[in-house]
């Protein structure tokens, strides 16, 4: 290689170099504003668990519509998420990777499979794959709040509610820490046994306490409306705070696997410069010498 | 007995208030109810509206988006899908929104989701409220 094209070459590695480094300390930043807002989310959460319990304690034998298991399933709806952006590893290849998996085994029982899709990485991949995406998960991770949960939450209630889809999932990943974040399929309706389900790990500490709490002194409440109204009011509420934490969770994986995949980017880039630096010297070394040679066989000739 | 309960309104995105109260009202589904220290453990849903509650002889508003309330002797706690301290409403985006979610009625198409342009209503509405009383 000439040695304008290697230290050109250097310029461009430097570049790119600056570029993932910049890249690697926005997401650091994002993600602490994702973790901030998970911890902000949690005396939330837990409240909504707890209430829940106390009131699945007291509901007695009757089942809500939301609860009742479908006998014969024909349709699911799988509520994907994913980023907006690439240039994060795996991270998007690995949830659609896990959807489009469930969504044939669901094919091979005999359903019809709809995608609402959060995040224009996994509304392409479904599309390309020639799954029917359903319009209203629209919007992305980049900047989002409750109301876009609010929103998915009350779709798929609806549909369920009129019997347009017998099943509905959730796939996205779970920020489990700054090295993992792993896809997870987590099943929103019909809700099984919201009482046992957990809506997260960390949750489940403070769930437990709350037992033994409970199981202390149980107190009678007043319940307003009646209990099976009250149910209904909160019920498709708790989807929505399901989807709300597969959002967080997954906008914080994001950032996490975007970081780790700048940060070996750079790594890289240090490789490749130190390789290419190494390369010039030896380029260069090898012109003087060659000069050299020359001018002395010159001074040589004319003696 | 304490002349006080710890009140907490929380929202997925924040804790919106939450310290000692005298008193505090909210709107519930099955109608407005009020509690004082003391109060018999409680479940309530609730609707949109205004929340208002008293300590250190003063009158505070909130508004809240749905969601539902824990009553109990010392501790009450209001989870909502959102809710805003009075002082913090932006009140000409409130008044914006009324105006447009009023139109949208008026207007009324075939497709218009009658649910949907009413609750923004409603909301619109209970924020210029909180507002005003706070005022």
């Amino acid at each position: 290689m000439a040695l304008k094209d290697v230290k050109v070459k250097i310029a461009g590695v430097g570049k790119t170099k600056q570029i993932t480094k910049a890249m690697y300390m926005v997401s650091s930043a994002k993600l602490r504003g994702s973790q901030q807002r998970i911890e902000r989310f949690r005396p939330y959460a837990d409240k909504f668990r707890e209430v829940l319990e106390e009131l699945a304690g007291n509901a007695g034998g009757n089942v809500h519509p939301l609860l009742a298991d479908r006998p014969e399933p024909k349709t699911a709806c799988i509520v994907l998420i994913t980023s907006d952006r690439g240039l994060c590893g795996g991270f998007n290849a690995n949830l659609i990777k896990v959807a489009l998996k469930l969504a044939r085994e669901k094919q091979a029982q005999g359903r019809a499979v709809r995608f609402l899709c959060v995040g224009r990485k996994g509304r392409d991949a479904v599309g390309k794959a020639g799954f029917e995406v359903i319009p209203g998960g629209s919007g992305g991770l980049a900047d989002f709040d409750f109301s876009l949960a609010a929103r998915i939450g009350e779709s798929v209630v609806k549909d369920f509610l009129e019997e347009t889809t017998d099943e509905v999932l959730l796939v996205y990943a779970e920020f489990i820490s700054m090295g993992r974040q792993v896809p997870i399929t987590a099943s929103l309706l019909p809700m099984k046994s919201f009482s046992t389900e957990k809506p997260g790990g960390a949750d489940q500490k403070s769930a437990q306490a709350h037992k033994a709490e409970s199981t202390k002194g149980s107190v009678d409440y007043i319940y307003e409306p009646e209990v099976e109204e009250l149910l209904a009011e909160i019920l498709p509420r708790y989807i929505k705070v399901q989807v709300y934490r597969g959002l967080l969770d997954t906008a914080a994986s994001e950032h996490a696997a975007r970081m780790s995949a700048m940060d070996n980017a750079t790594r890289n880039c240090d490789e490749i410069t130190r390789t290419l630096t190494l390369l010039y010297n030896k380029a260069r070394q090898s012109a003087i010498t060659t000069e050299l040679i020359d001018i002395v066989a010159g001074a040589d000739a004319l003696q | 007995m304490a002349n006080t309960l710890q009140f907490d309104i929380v929202t997925p995105d924040r804790v919106v208030f939450s310290g000692p109260v005298e008193y505090f009202g909210a709107p519930g589904l099955a109608g407005d109810f009020g509690v004082y220290p003391g109060h018999a453990a409680m479940l309530a849903a609730l609707t949109i509206g205004c929340v208002h509650f008293t300590f250190g002889d003063k009158q505070h508003y909130a508004f809240v988006n749905s969601g539902f309330a824990e009553v109990s002797a010392t501790k009450a706690t209001i989870l909502a899908e959102s809710a805003e301290l009075a002082e913090n409403i932006d009140e000409a985006r409130a008044s914006a929104a009324k105006e447009r979610a009023e139109a949208r009625l008026r207007e009324h198409g075939e497709e218009l989701d009658l649910e949907r342009a009413n609750a923004s209503l409603r909301r619109a509405i209970s924020r210029l409220n909180a507002v005003k009383f706070a005022n």
